[in-house]
């Protein structure tokens, strides 16, 4: 199988103390603000800070979607989103994935503002060019799979890394192949979207972001338009990916056992701010907050 | 009306209808794609002057901008248009108007989700527009199109008025010195049905390859099709037309 082989030296402490092992020079406060909603343990604010919101903003006309944000995502863990409907869970993906701007407040990926850079010691809005080099760190799956209806399967696996990577057809549809066979659909390649069921559509939307070899995986809700017997095989996947991967897994979704299964940290949104952020066991078992308890009562 | 007349100036002017037709179809379908592309630019001057050029031709009157072109252009620039020419540039620059709004809507509703997974494979705006989103616009244009060249097929007859010899104006000849106007005016009404209807047909064909293109089934899909798929080429856009209006 493929994956991304960057490796971040993380040794999860057994103690983990209130400030991590491990901070990048540039962010002695990340670990305080992503502490400073936590509750209880926090071995997942360890190792490389991947990503990092600072105050961030959002709104749709007067309505304030995300609230003076900040939390941070170290490397190779897996962050998941939980929350009621209209929290602005999927906002936080958008925003990564570069699809809506922030109206205020930054955010970083691996220490590089996601829409600003610098010129002459000076932040200005950023180029396209500046974007696409931060955005190919980072992939993502969408509820309704998104594929491409006018490729083949293979085709969309192969066209982004050869046109934007610069693969050799021959390297990419090798890769391709790989992933195919991970996501166990080899025989699938010569079809078109519209030929496969959701679930199978949803695993090749999820083999299509690996193909970039982001460092990043985005995964929205990605069983929520699937019919109830096809979300387990997209779940061991993703699973599978949590498991024998690296790459740090920022989630949103409803299934509760499964973000039991692969988080380091849950974190529980309403009205556009984190009420709490935990491990699952703590999160789960025993939420601080009364209102994540109400929430996990009505979901689970 | 006698074989000689016929020979002399209906079937000359049968081709030459098909020709003014056929340059004017392929430059108004360069102005649809450029101008229905810039006018949904990310860059407001873009997609101001695109949006210049459509209203200016959209309201410019054909005929008028051919008379312009013959007539005016020459004391203006000091060089003369071949006739037919004049004519040609006229259709294509007014129907090419027509049909950039057909391509702009038609890119417009390409579902925002394609555009945004398109950025979240890191495309370039350009590679999106030519990879994704206008091969699925294409086959919501092709509809459109067909009554845009049928338009354009029966506008052609303007350029008999400066004496391109066309079918109309082979027509009007042949009606001075015979002076049989039913006959003729029937008949070339019958020509012009004959070829507005194979340009239909030509266009089904068109739609029906496209819409196999992106997994699609096309209005009449032939059930017969998926079991006769004798050809191995065929078996494959079959199979996608059978299982296509999934989603
Ligand atoms: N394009 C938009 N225009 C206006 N309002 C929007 C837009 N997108 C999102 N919103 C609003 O922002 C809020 C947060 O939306 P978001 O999609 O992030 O919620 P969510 O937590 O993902 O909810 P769900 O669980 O239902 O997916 C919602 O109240 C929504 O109405
Ligand atoms: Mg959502």
């Amino acid at each position: 199988m493929s994956t991304p082989d960057n490796n971040p030296a993380d040794t999860p402490s057994k103690t983990p103390s209130k400030t991590p092992s491990n901070t990048p020079g540039n962010a002695p406060d990340a670990a305080r603000t992503a502490v400073g909603t936590a509750t209880g343990d926090t071995p997942w604010a360890t190792g490389e800070e991947i990503i990092r919101f600072q105050d961030v903003t959002k709104r749709y006309g007067r309505q304030v979607v995300l609230d003076d944000l900040c939390f941070s995502v170290y490397a190779g863990k897996h962050v998941t989103l939980i929350g009621p409907s209209g929290s602005g869970k999927t906002t936080i993906l958008r925003l990564l994935m570069t699809l809506i701007k922030a109206d205020e407040g930054s955010i970083r990926v691996e220490g590089d503002y996601l829409t600003h850079e610098e010129r002459n010691g000076k932040l200005v809005p950023a180029g396209e060019r500046h974007i696409r080099e931060v955005r190919k760190k980072i992939g993502m799956v969408f509820q309704q799979f998104n594929l491409f209806p006018n490729m083949t399967v293979m085709r969309n696996l192969t066209e982004a890394p050869v046109r934007v990577l610069g693969l050799s057809r021959d390297e990419a549809e090798q890769r391709a192949r790989e992933l195919l066979e991970m996501v166990d659909l080899t025989e699938m390649s010569a079809k078109y979207p519209s030929q496969l069921s959701g679930g199978q559509q949803q695993r090749v939307a999820i083999a299509r972001a690996l193909a970039m070899r982001p460092r990043i995986l985005l995964l929205d809700e990605v069983t929520s338009a699937l019919d109830p017997e096809l979300v387990a095989g997209v779940l061991d996947l993703l699973r599978d990916i949590a498991h024998h991967t690296d790459i740090t897994m920022l989630t949103v979704t409803h299934e509760m056992n499964f973000a039991r299964d692969i988080s380091d940290c849950v974190m529980m949104f309403d009205h556009g701010k984190i009420l709490e952020a935990a491990t699952p066991e703590k999160l789960f078992n025993d939420p601080e907050h009364t209102r994540t308890r109400e929430f996990l009562n009505a979901v689970l | 009306m006698t074989w000689g007349l016929w020979n002399n100036w209906m079937l000359p002017g049968i081709w030459i209808t098909i020709q003014v037709t056929l340059y004017s179809a392929a430059i108004a379908l360069a102005v649809s794609f450029t101008i229905g592309t810039a006018r949904t630019s990310r860059l407001w001057i873009v997609r101001f002057l695109s949006g210049i050029y459509f209203e200016l031709f959209r309201g410019a009157s054909a005929l008028v901008l051919m008379f312009w072109l013959f007539f005016a252009l020459p004391i203006a620039a000091g060089w003369q248009l071949v006739p037919m020419w004049a004519g040609v540039l006229a259709l294509g620059l007014t129907y090419g108007a027509y049909g950039s709004e057909i391509v702009r809507g038609a890119l417009a509703a390409v579902p925002t989700a394609q555009r945004e997974a398109g950025i979240a494979l890191n495309f370039t705006k350009l590679q999106r527009l030519v990879r994704i989103e206008l091969p699925q616009a294409w086959p919501e244009m092709i509809p459109p199109f067909n009554n845009l060249a049928i338009e354009l097929l029966k506008g052609t007859a303007l350029v008999s008025v400066i004496s391109v010899a066309d079918i109309t104006f082979s027509a009007n000849l042949i009606r001075f010195t015979t002076t049989e106007s039913a006959p003729i005016y029937s008949i070339i009404l019958v020509m012009y049905f004959v070829l507005a209807f194979l340009i239909t047909r030509g266009m089904r064909v068109l739609e029906r390859h496209a819409k196999a293109g992106v997994g699609k089934a096309p209005e009449r899909s032939g059930g017969l099709w998926s079991k006769l798929s004798l050809r191995r080429g065929r078996s494959e856009a079959a199979g996608a037309i059978t299982a296509g209006g999934a989603r």
